[in-house]
């Protein structure tokens, strides 16, 4: 190799060119090429695809894709916001709108496609929108978002064309609050992808949604109101939809204009012709994703794309691979309504037999496309339940195991679900081309226990993420063949997972640790350890809502548990005082502060809306309680995985904005769950508005208020791996949303993981989201009752721990000192001032005790 | 270092004590933490944490591992070796080991070896010795 590396430059900064500059710094070892990425858009790639989850609250920068090293990658040069405006294919130069002119050895066009703006009068008015990316999609965000604020009635938007994404775009406008409409020229929706069977069913899924649709009709004229803003479509049949808002996603054009102007051949509807190494006629440029026009064809799917820069890489590196072909199946990514289509799903094969299962009633289609002989799969439909796309779509191509028609049949109730039969070489993810060969080897060969390994090795399920629930099945099988004991167990104790231990616990009602571990622990169970004790503890919590001090039960307990405290890092402890809903009176604050000030503690306002004190020694803790619980406190259990506060904004009885009344739903939502013990700990918020002041969405169970009722978020964290929530279930009036929550927290207390918080939860539990809404909504596993049962027993059987704990002296004997000298304090802890309060010494002050102003000898003043 | 002048101190009743729970106790104004692993039996060692520096060892759960009876820092979560004082899992910082007392259960009192003190290493199947500061500072 030469020591200069060789210049590459890719137009454009999407998804395509993400992938080419990842396979090229994963296969180039030795630095032969240095890469230049030449961004229109002022960020770097993200998950065009996953566009729509952006309006489910996701930031900008969690639709990032890939490791952000590689654009510190020293063979790596980004260039964002800038456009290229010329290529000279003699000179070998690209010139960008800033005036730089770069060479190259060798170039790649990835400038992707533009949204089509059809030739219609007015569709260039003010709230008309097209759908391609984050500031198209936070400039249509906007406009609603403002438009919503200045009218006393809902937004009504539209969306023009009916395809794949038309349906998201509509799904994100109803996510905002729009009455949407759907014009689709053709017969059905997505009628690119499925049939009119299947169609058919689509627009009866979407219209539940309560977005209306319009087929088989043209927008003939886009009127504008008096302000000169969008105000009405005029339909060719002489129907007219009032509008507010307009979304054009009438389908894409290659983005070809470089290539043309520099002279390279483009196909007969756009797009740069290239051969099947991706080549165009120019043997030093090459072209990959929407701009490349192969036979004929441009490929709008990030799949096709993927491929392509695959192809491009490996030529760059002296391969010969070529195109595969184009795998074109799709998936809507529209909450509530399952759409797949994969292969041949129109049956153009010669021969092809077409068994179609239809359940109106259930708002099921299915249809699978068979070879003449009924024996191999080439494709399906399916609309209302797409579970069986992950395991069916990788076995296009080769023989069914069995009768066809059981892979129809309700998810669930299919003898043998595809996954252990599957060849190695069938691709599981063609968004990433990873094949079940390869997902297996990340087990066998790499060294993989769980799926979240095999993720991160093979990059299976990391882009559009349907494949995941058989890359799961694939590492479980593949685990259990290589007799690799899964490492699910807690400790060398407990062989059990805490989902695992939950139920035998609660089928074999065992009560105590000791039985526990005898029955269900291992050989060495005995005396458990910090792991497990807790954790038989919070389940034992979460069965029978015994105290948390009672008998042998309170020596499993972490020492927060344990004191109902938090520990500090000096050894002393905070209190928190249940404040629910952040609602507090002047006299409780009062209340609170006279506590502060008497046992000289530091005082903090918690990112909950309650109030911290810090400072407080192990023996005050009883004292301090007893006062705050005649001042009418209990715990707050700040110091459990458990309940932590529900959060509110001050909603609609003070707010100007406020629709629904938070702080009365929060106050309630509180006090129903307080003390609930759950695998870590939960958070949740109400919001009276879609302002979001107490941003809901960020905690594990997020109520918006809607105008019609509540939104239910579920899933949200901060903490080291923030994620917004995703929406549950819509416009719930408040019993049903009750109970929705109860079923949730129920099932997420049983099923999860020791220390797994509410989001990777979700993504774990069979079924994702999805499932979750099937269990605790349409009650598909039959346990809805259950749960219930198991809340509203919750409910009944709460007492404050703190109090139940003054009004037993055996309990209060855990709260001395020391066990010779109960009420001495710790001599070593020691304070001193800042901004007014007291805080523990460093080290290097304790050396000096002239700064001290508090040591444990402080005066309480009682 | 044990043998005839051993002085003991009386601390407190057995009964005082939880069963496989901690419980600190002053002694000659040195903090130490009691856990009570049997009816009978009950090990002591130093109540200052070393990763922490708080006074706080009595408050873990006690637990096991590989067969020796053990107590998970409630700070940071070391685990330690009740009856050797050894750090067993120092959670990625350089292991430092608890000082160790000799106690002894005698009818219902708890006693412990005033200067009867057990470096790390010195007693159990360890045999390396374990850092000398851990035990330094309050080493007669």
């Amino acid at each position: 190799m030469s020591a200069l590396p060789q210049q590459l430059v890719v137009i454009g900064g999407g998804m395509v060119a993400q992938r080419l500059v990842e396979a090229l710094r994963a296969r180039d070892e030795t630095g032969r090429w240095h890469v230049t990425v030449l961004a229109e858009e002022p960020r770097a790639p993200y998950d065009r695809v996953a566009l729509t989850s952006y309006f489910s609250g996701r930031d900008p920068e969690s639709l990032s894709l890939g490791s952000p090293d590689l654009w510190g990658d020293p063979c790596v040069t980004l260039v964002r916001g800038r456009a290229a405006t010329a290529l000279d294919l003699a000179a070998r130069t690209v010139r960008t709108d800033d005036g730089t002119v770069r060479g190259y050895d060798r170039l790649v066009l990835a400038t992707g496609s533009r949204p089509t703006v059809p030739p219609i009068v007015g569709a260039d008015l003010p709230g008309v929108f097209v759908y391609r990316t984050i500031d198209d999609v936070a400039a249509l965000r906007g406009w609603v978002e403002e438009r919503s604020a200045g009218l006393d009635r809902p937004v009504r938007g539209a969306v023009i064309g009916g395809g794949l994404l038309g349906l998201e775009a509509a799904g994100a406008l109803q996510a905002l609050g729009t009455r949407t409409t759907v014009v689709q020229v053709g017969s059905h929706l997505m009628s690119a992808q499925i049939d009119l069977g299947g169609g058919h069913l689509l627009r009866r899924l979407i219209t539940r949604l309560g977005v209306d649709v319009r087929v088989d009709t043209t927008t003939s004229r886009i009127r504008a109101n008096d302000r000169g803003q969008v105000g009405r479509l005029e339909l060719a049949d002489g129907g007219r939809i009032d509008v507010d808002v307009v979304v054009l996603a009438t389908g894409v054009t290659p983005r070809d204009e470089l290539a043309r102007a520099a002279g390279l051949a483009v196909g007969p509807r756009g797009g740069v012709v290239v051969d099947e190494a991706c080549r165009t006629a120019n043997p030093r440029v090459w072209a990959a994703g929407e701009v490349a026009c192969l036979d004929g064809v441009c490929l709008g799917l990030v799949a096709p794309g993927y491929a392509m820069a695959e192809v491009v890489v490996d030529r760059l590196l002296g391969g010969s691979a070529v195109f595969p072909g184009a795998d074109t199946a799709t998936k809507l990514k529209l909450s509530g309504v399952d759409v797949a289509s994969f292969g041949d799903a129109f049956a153009r094969t010669p021969g092809a037999l077409e068994l179609v299962h239809s359940d109106p009633a259930a708002g099921v289609y299915k249809k699978l496309v068979l070879s003449d002989d009924a024996r191999t799969l080439l494709g399906g439909v399916l609309v209302g339940d797409a579970s069986a796309y992950a395991g069916l779509r990788p076995m296009v191509g080769r023989p069914l195991a069995g009768d066809p028609s059981a892979h129809l049949l309700p998810a669930g109730s299919a003898a043998a679900a595809p996954g252990g039969d599957l060849p190695d070489d069938a691709t599981v993810c063609s968004c990433n081309n990873v094949t079940a060969g390869t997902v297996r080897a990340a087990v066998t060969d790499h060294g993989c226990t769980d799926v979240a390994a095999v993720k991160a090795c093979t990059r299976a399920g990391t882009s559009c993420g349907s494949c995941v629930p058989l890359v799961k099945r694939l590492v479980g099988d593949e685990l259990l063949r290589a007799g690799v004991a899964v490492s699910a167990g807690l400790c060398e104790h407990v062989a059990l997972s805490r989902a695992q231990l939950f139920d035998a616990v609660r089928v074999t009602g065992l009560r105590t640790f000791s039985e526990i571990m005898r029955r269900h622990g291992t050989a060495v169970a005995g005396r458990g350890c910090d792991i497990c004790k807790p954790v038989v503890a919070s389940i034992l919590a979460s069965l029978d809502d015994g105290h948390v001090l009672d008998d042998e039960r309170a020596a499993l307990q972490d020492t927060n548990d344990h004191v109902m405290a938090n520990l500090q890092k000096d050894g002393s402890y905070s209190v928190v005082p249940r404040i629910p809903g952040g609602e507090v009176t002047p006299e409780g604050l009062l209340a609170i502060g006279q506590v502060a000030l008497d046992f000289g503690l530091y005082t903090k306002i918690t990112g909950g809306q309650r109030i911290d004190l810090f400072g407080a020694r192990l023996e005050q803790l009883p004292d301090i309680w007893r006062r705050l619980v005649d001042a009418g406190f209990e715990s707050g259990h700040a110091y459990g995985k458990s309940l932590r506060t529900v959060k509110s904004c001050v909603g609609s009885t003070w707010c100007r904005y406020g629709v629904q009344d938070a702080v009365a739903l929060a106050v309630r939502l509180e006090l129903r769950y307080r003390g609930l013990r759950s695998p870590h700990k939960l958070k949740l918020g109400v919001s009276g508005c879609a302002r979001e002041c107490a941003e809901a969405r960020a905690k594990d169970v997020g109520v918006v208020a809607t105008d019609r009722g509540w939104n239910l978020y579920v899933g949200g964290n901060g903490g080291f791996t923030p994620r917004h929530a995703r929406l549950l279930a819509e416009d719930l009036d408040t019993e049903s949303l009750v109970r929705t929550i109860d079923r949730f927290l129920v099932y997420y207390v049983r099923t999860a993981d020791r220390l797994q918080r509410t989001a990777p939860w979700i993504d774990e539990v069979e079924g994702g989201l999805d499932g979750v809404r099937a269990v605790v909504l349409e009650d598909s596993l039959g346990i809805a009752a259950d749960l219930d049962a198991a809340m509203a027993r919750h409910v009944e059987v709460y007492e404050d721990e703190w109090k139940a704990t003054l009004d037993d002296p055996v309990k209060l004997r855990r709260f001395a000192s020391f066990v010779n000298a109960p009420t001495t304090a710790d001599p070593s802890l020691a304070y001193v001032a800042e901004r007014g309060q007291v805080r523990p010494a460093t080290p290097t002050e304790r050396a000096d005790p002239a700064v001290l102003v508090a040591g444990t000898t402080l005066a309480v003043r009682s | 270092m044990t043998g005839a002048q051993v002085r003991w101190h009386e601390v407190c009743g057995l009964d005082d004590l939880v069963l496989e729970r901690g419980a600190a106790a002053l002694v000659d104004g040195e903090q130490i933490a009691l856990f009570r692993v049997g009816e009978r039996e009950v090990l002591a060692v130093q109540q200052l944490d070393p990763y922490s520096g708080a006074q706080v060892i009595s408050r873990g759960i006690v637990g096991s591992r590989a067969g020796a009876v053990t107590v998970a820092s409630p700070m940071y979560k070391q685990v330690f070796d009740l009856r050797t004082g050894r750090c067993l899992d120092a959670l990625g910082r350089e292991p430092q080991d608890l000082r160790t007392w000799s106690v002894r259960v005698e009818g219902d009192i708890v006693m412990v070896a005033a200067e009867g003190l057990v470096a790390p290493g010195e007693t159990g199947a360890g045999g390396a010795a374990g850092p000398v500061d851990a035990v330094g500072a309050a080493a007669p």
